[in-house]
C-alpha cells in the first residue's frame, strides 16, 4: 500500500504579539509553536487517528493538512506533491481531492441553504454545474442513508445525527481521496455515535477513501482507526498501529488517557494513572521531556534532557522511561 | 413573506403599523386618481381657505388644494426614501462586507471613510452641496445616500465579523469557495434580516430629512409639492391660518408611526432572542 | 422528616408553542435520598434540562405545570412564592452548570465573586474571604489566597469548573445539582472532577443530583440512577441494579451501544434505530414502543405503569413482571 499523505517535521507557529510589541518586551520569539516536529504518513484507504486533549494542537495540524494554516517548517506530501509549496491554482485542485468534516454538525452547515444545495455546494464551487445536481443530491443522500425528501430541509430542522450525515454527504460529493474529520462524534448522543461510526466505516469499505480523524474520545478510536497517534503540547508522544497502542501502550501519557476512561461498570477496578496539574502553556514549554510536569513516573533526566525516540517500525514513541 | 405579514398582523402594534404603511403607499401611488385637484394649479380666489367638503385640508396662500398637495408630496417623499435607502443599502452592504471579511488594511480604510462621513452633520453637508450645485431632488437623494452609507455599512460589518468565524464559513473556505461566492451565498442572506429592519425604521428618518431640507428651501424646487415645502409655506402663514402646517405635519407623523411600528414588530419576529414563544 | 432530600412525584411540565402543547415532562417520579448521589441519564430531548429548570423553578415563560409536586426538605417547591424560592436557591440548593466560563462573571475577580455569593451570611468581609479561601483549598486549587485575586480567564477549564463547584458548595447546600459538569472537559480532567465531587460529597454530606449522558461517569460516581427517555423516567434504581440488571429495553440498548463498553474492535457498532417521538403529539401507549424489539400488543394502547420490579428498582415497561 502506498502512502497518500507523508508529513515530515511539520511545524505550525502562531504570532502571539506584533513585531513592535515583541521589541518593546524584549522577547526574542514572538511566536508559539502549536505543532512542532510532527511526522506521520497515511496509507491509502486507511484511517489515521490523532488523539489529544484540548489545546494539544490536533485541530491546528488538521487545518494545516487542509491547507488552511501555513506551515513554518517541514513538508506535507499529498500523492507526492508538497502542499505547503502549492500556488493558488494547485491548492484549488488539491481542495477538490480532499474534504473536511467539521466538529459542529449543525454549525458547519450554511443556515440559509437547504440540504440539497448544501451537499451540491462543492459542484458549484468547482464549476461542475453541468452535472445533474438533483441526481447527485439524491445519490449522496442515499449514500449516507437519508431519504430523498431531506433535500428540502434546512439545517435547523435537522437533529445532530442527521446534520452529521449531511456533513458526510457533502464531504463525499466530489469523490475525495482523503477525508479530514474533526471530532466526528462530538455533540452526538451515544446511540447516534455508533450510527455515524458505522457509516464512516461502511463508506470507507465501499469507496476506499483515506481518513484522518481527530478526536479526544479514545472509545471510538478502537473501532474506526488503523493507526493512531497521541499528541501532547503540539508533539506526537506515541504513534503506531491502533491495536498495538491499545494493547501495549508505553508512553505514560497514553496510559493515563487510556485509564481515564470511566467504564459503565460500577464495580470496575481501574488501575488509574492520574495526571497531576494542568497542561502547561505553549508560551512556556517545559524543559527536557515536555510531559515531565504532569508525569506520574517522572525520574532523573526527565526534566532536563529531551527524551529519546524509540522506533520499532510499527510502534514509535519518545520517552526516557517507557512502561 | 406572506407568513411573516400574517404574523405581524397578529400583533395589534404590527397591524396598526402595517395598515398605516399600506395606506400611505397606496395614497401616494394613486395620488393622481384620488387627488381632487391639480396640486400646482393656482386658484387665487380660493386662497387660504379652512378645511371644507371641497378642500379637505383647506388651501394655501396661492389657493392650491392642500389635500392634493399632501398626496403628491407623499410621492416625492417615498421616491426619495426608496431610491436613497436602496442605493445606500447596496453600497453599504458591499463596503460593509468587504470591511468585515477583507484584510485589516481594507477594513481600516473603509472604516476611516465611514467615520469621515459621519463626522459631517448631515444638514451642513447638504448646505455645502446646495451652495455648489443648487437645490434639486437629485441632490437631496445624493446627500442622503452618502450620509446613510456608514449606518448600513457599520451594521453589516459587525454582522459579517460575527458570521466570519462560524464553522460553515470555514467549511466553505476548505472546499475552495471564492470570496465572492462566500459573501454572496453565505454571508449576505444571514445579514439581510437585521438590515431590512434597520432600513424600514430608517424610512421615516429619511422622509423627515427630505422634508427638513425642502423646508429650508434646499430640497425639491417649487412648485413641486413636498411635505417640507408645505410646512415652509405654512410657517410663513402661521399668524393667518394653522391649516397648512397641520396638513404638512399629519403625513409626517403617520409615516413615522407606521414604519416605526412595522419595523419594531418585524424585529421582534425576526430576532429569536426577543421571540417569546420559542 | 422523610429520608429524601428531594422527592418529585407525578410531575408534568408542558410548553405552549406555536405548533401546540409540547409535553416535555410527563408524570415524572424521582427521589434523591439524603447523602447520596443520584445520576440522571438520557439522550438529548429526554427532558433533562426541563427537569433541572423545574426543580430550581426557573422555567421558561411559556411553561406550565399541570400536575405533580417537587418536595424539597418536606416543602413543595411548586407552592412557594418567588421570594421564598429565592431564599432556597444558592443556599439550601445550588447548581453547577456545564460551561464554567459562562457561569463565572468575566469582569470580576474570583475572590469578589465568591464573597458576593455569601451575601446572606452575617459575617465580615475578612471572614467571607477566609471562607472562600478554604473552599478553593477544598476543591484542590493550589495557592488559594493568591488565586482569589485572579480573573476567570486566567484559569484553565478544569480550574474554572473547580471554582464553580467551590462557589456552589460554599453555603453548605443540602442538594447540589450538577448539570453535565464534566462534558466540556477533557478525559483526564473529567476523572479529576468526578473524584473531587465524590470526595466533597463524603466530607460535606450533601446530596448530589448529577445529570450526564456519559454512562461511565455515572457508573463511577453515583449511588442511584434514573434513566429518562422522551420526557419520562423509564427506570430508577441503585447503580448496580440498573447497570447489571437493566429492566427497561431502552436502558439495555443504551448500555449496549456505548462505544466504551465494546472492548473488541468492531466495524459495526450496535445502535438504537428510529427517533424520539414528537412530544407535541405523544403517541398512545408506551413512548419507546416504536424502537423496542420486544414490544407487546398492549404496548400500543396502554401507558405502562411505574412498578417496583425488585426492592428499590422501579421500571415502567409492560414486558417486566412486577
Amino acid at each position: 500500500m502506498s502512502n497518500i499523505v507523508e508529513a515530515c517535521n511539520v511545524r505550525v507557529r502562531f504570532r502571539i504579539h506584533g513585531t513592535l510589541q515583541a521589541l518593546l518586551k524584549g522577547s526574542k520569539d514572538p511566536f508559539i509553536d502549536a505543532v512542532r516536529d510532527v511526522s506521520f504518513s497515511i496509507r491509502e484507504g486507511e484511517t489515521f487517528t490523532l488523539v489529544g486533549e484540548s489545546g494539544s494542537g490536533k485541530s491546528t495540524l488538521a487545518m494545516a493538512l487542509a491547507g488552511l494554516h501555513k506551515t513554518a517548517e517541514g513538508s506535507i506530501l499529498f500523492n507526492g506533491e508538497d502542499i505547503t509549496k502549492m500556488d493558488d491554482e494547485a491548492m484549488q485542485s488539491y481542495r477538490k481531492k480532499i474534504s473536511f468534516m467539521w466538529q459542529n454538525p449543525v454549525g458547519s452547515l450554511s443556515p440559509r441553504l437547504n440540504v440539497g444545495s448544501l451537499i451540491t455546494e462543492p459542484f458549484h464551487i468547482h464549476n461542475l454545474k453541468q452535472k445533474d445536481l438533483k441526481a447527485e443530491s439524491d445519490r449522496l443522500l442515499q449514500l449516507v442513508g437519508l431519504p430523498k425528501h431531506f433535500s428540502e430541509r434546512y439545517p435547523h430542522q435537522l437533529s445532530g445525527g442527521q446534520a452529521r450525515r449531511v456533513g458526510v454527504a457533502r464531504a463525499l460529493a466530489l469523490h475525495p481521496k482523503l477525508i479530514i474529520a474533526d471530532e466526528p462524534t462530538a455533540g452526538l448522543d451515544v446511540s447516534v455515535q455508533g450510527e455515524i461510526l458505522n457509516l464512516l466505516n461502511r463508506l470507507q469499505d465501499e469507496l476506499g477513501v483515506s481518513m484522518f480523524v481527530i478526536t479526544h474520545n479514545l472509545n471510538i478510536v478502537r473501532h474506526i482507526s488503523d493507526r493512531t497517534a497521541i499528541m501532547y503540547l503540539g508533539r506526537f508522544v506515541e504513534q503506531g498501529d491502533t491495536d498495538n497502542i491499545f494493547a501495549k501502550a508505553k508512553h505514560p501519557y497514553t496510559l493515563a488517557l487510556l485509564s481515564a476512561n470511566p467504564e459503565a461498570d460500577p464495580d470496575a477496578k481501574i488501575n488509574r494513572i492520574e495526571l497531576k496539574g494542568e497542561v502547561p502553556s505553549l508560551m512556556m514549554r517545559p524543559t527536557g521531556c515536555e510531559f515531565h510536569t504532569r508525569c506520574p513516573f517522572v525520574s532523573s533526566g526527565c526534566s532536563d534532557q529531551f527524551p529519546p525516540v524509540l522506533n520499532e517500525g510499527k510502534h514509535w514513541l519518545t520517552c526516557h522511561y517507557p512502561r | 413573506m406572506i407568513l411573516l405579514l400574517k404574523r405581524i398582523a397578529r400583533e395589534p402594534m404590527g397591524l396598526f403599523g402595517l395598515v398605516l404603511v399600506v395606506l400611505i403607499i397606496l395614497s401616494a401611488l394613486f395620488a393622481s386618481v384620488i387627488a381632487p385637484y391639480d396640486p400646482i394649479a393656482l386658484n387665487i380666489k380660493e386662497r387660504l381657505q379652512d378645511p371644507s367638503i371641497n378642500h379637505l385640508l383647506g388651501t394655501d396662500q396661492l389657493g392650491r388644494d392642500l389635500f392634493s398637495r399632501v398626496l403628491y408630496g407623499g410621492q416625492v417623499a417615498l421616491k426619495v426614501a426608496l431610491i436613497s435607502i436602496a442605493s445606500a443599502l447596496s453600497i453599504g452592504v458591499v463596503l460593509g462586507m468587504l470591511a468585515g471579511f477583507g484584510p485589516s488594511w481594507l477594513d481600516n480604510l473603509i472604516m476611516l471613510f465611514f467615520d469621515t462621513i459621519r463626522s459631517f452633520p448631515t444638514v451642513m453637508f447638504a448646505l455645502a452641496a446646495v451652495a455648489l450645485v443648487g437645490p434639486s431632488l437629485g441632490m437631496v437623494i445624493v446627500v442622503i445616500v452618502i450620509t446613510s452609507i456608514p449606518n448600513y455599512g457599520r451594521v453589516i460589518r459587525t454582522q459579517t465579523l460575527t458570521i466570519k468565524n462560524n464553522e460553515f464559513i470555514q467549511a466553505e473556505r476548505v472546499m475552495g469557495a471564492s470570496l465572492g461566492r462566500i459573501l454572496r451565498v453565505h454571508v449576505l442572506p444571514n445579514v439581510m434580516g437585521p438590515l431590512m429592519i434597520l432600513a424600514s425604521m430608517d424610512i421615516p428618518t429619511v422622509v423627515a430629512l427630505e422634508a427638513g431640507l425642502s423646508f429650508l428651501g434646499m430640497g425639491v424646487k417649487p412648485p413641486t409639492p413636498s411635505w417640507g415645502s408645505i410646512l415652509n409655506d405654512g410657517y410663513t402663514l402661521i399668524r393667518n391660518t394653522p391649516w397648512p402646517i397641520i396638513a404638512g405635519s399629519i403625513p409626517l407623523i403617520l409615516i413615522t408611526l407606521g414604519f416605526t411600528f412595522l419595523g419594531e414588530s418585524l424585529r421582534d419576529l425576526i430576532d429569536p432572542k426577543l421571540r417569546k414563544n420559542l | 422528616m422523610s429520608d429524601h432530600v428531594l422527592s418529585i412525584k407525578d410531575l408534568s411540565v408542558h410548553y405552549e408553542t406555536n405548533a401546540g402543547v409540547l409535553q416535555a415532562l410527563r408524570h415524572i417520579n424521582l427521589d434523591v435520598p439524603k447523602g447520596s448521589i443520584v445520576g440522571v441519564v438520557g439522550e438529548s430531548g429526554c427532558g433533562k434540562s426541563t427537569l433541572i429548570s423545574s426543580i430550581i423553578r426557573l422555567l421558561a415563560e411559556n411553561a406550565t405545570v399541570p400536575n405533580g409536586s417537587i418536595e424539597f426538605e418536606d416543602e413543595d417547591l411548586l407552592k412557594l412564592g418567588q421570594e421564598e424560592m429565592r431564599a432556597i436557591r444558592g443556599s439550601a440548593m445550588s447548581i453547577v452548570f456545564q460551561d464554567p466560563m459562562s457561569t463565572l462573571n468575566p469582569v470580576l475577580s474570583i475572590g469578589r465573586q465568591m464573597v458576593d455569593v455569601q451575601y446572606r451570611d452575617n459575617k465580615t468581609y475578612a471572614e467571607k474571604l477566609q471562607r472562600s479561601k478554604e473552599m478553593l483549598e477544598s476543591v484542590g486549587i493550589p495557592d488559594p489566597a493568591g488565586r482569589l485575586k485572579q480573573f476567570p480567564h486566567e484559569f484553565s477549564g478544569g480550574m474554572q469548573q473547580r471554582i464553580s463547584i467551590a462557589m456552589a458548595l460554599q453555603a453548605n447546600p443540602s442538594l447540589l445539582i450538577a448539570d453535565e459538569p464534566t462534558t466540556a472537559l477533557d478525559a483526564t480532567l473529567e476523572v479529576q472532577i468526578v473524584h473531587l465531587l465524590k470526595e466533597l460529597q463524603k466530607n460535606m454530606g450533601c446530596s448530589i443530583l448529577f445529570i450526564s449522558h456519559h454512562l461511565g461517569v455515572i457508573a463511577e460516581l453515583c449511588d442511584f440512577v434514573v434513566v429518562m427517555y422522551a420526557g419520562e423516567v423509564v427506570e430508577e434504581g441503585s447503580v448496580r441494579d440498573v447497570f447489571y440488571h437493566p429492566a427497561h429495553p431502552y436502558t439495555r440498548k443504551l448500555l449496549q451501544c456505548d462505544p466504551a463498553v465494546i472492548v473488541e474492535k468492531s466495524r459495526h457498532l450496535p445502535t438504537i434505530p428510529g427517533e424520539i417521538p414528537n412530544l407535541i403529539e405523544v403517541p398512545r401507549g408506551c413512548v419507546f414502543r416504536d424502537r423496542c424489539d420486544s414490544a407487546l400488543a398492549q404496548c400500543a394502547t396502554q401507558v405502562p405503569e411505574w412498578d417496583e420490579c425488585q426492592t428499590g428498582h422501579f421500571v415502567s415497561c409492560h414486558g417486566v413482571d412486577s
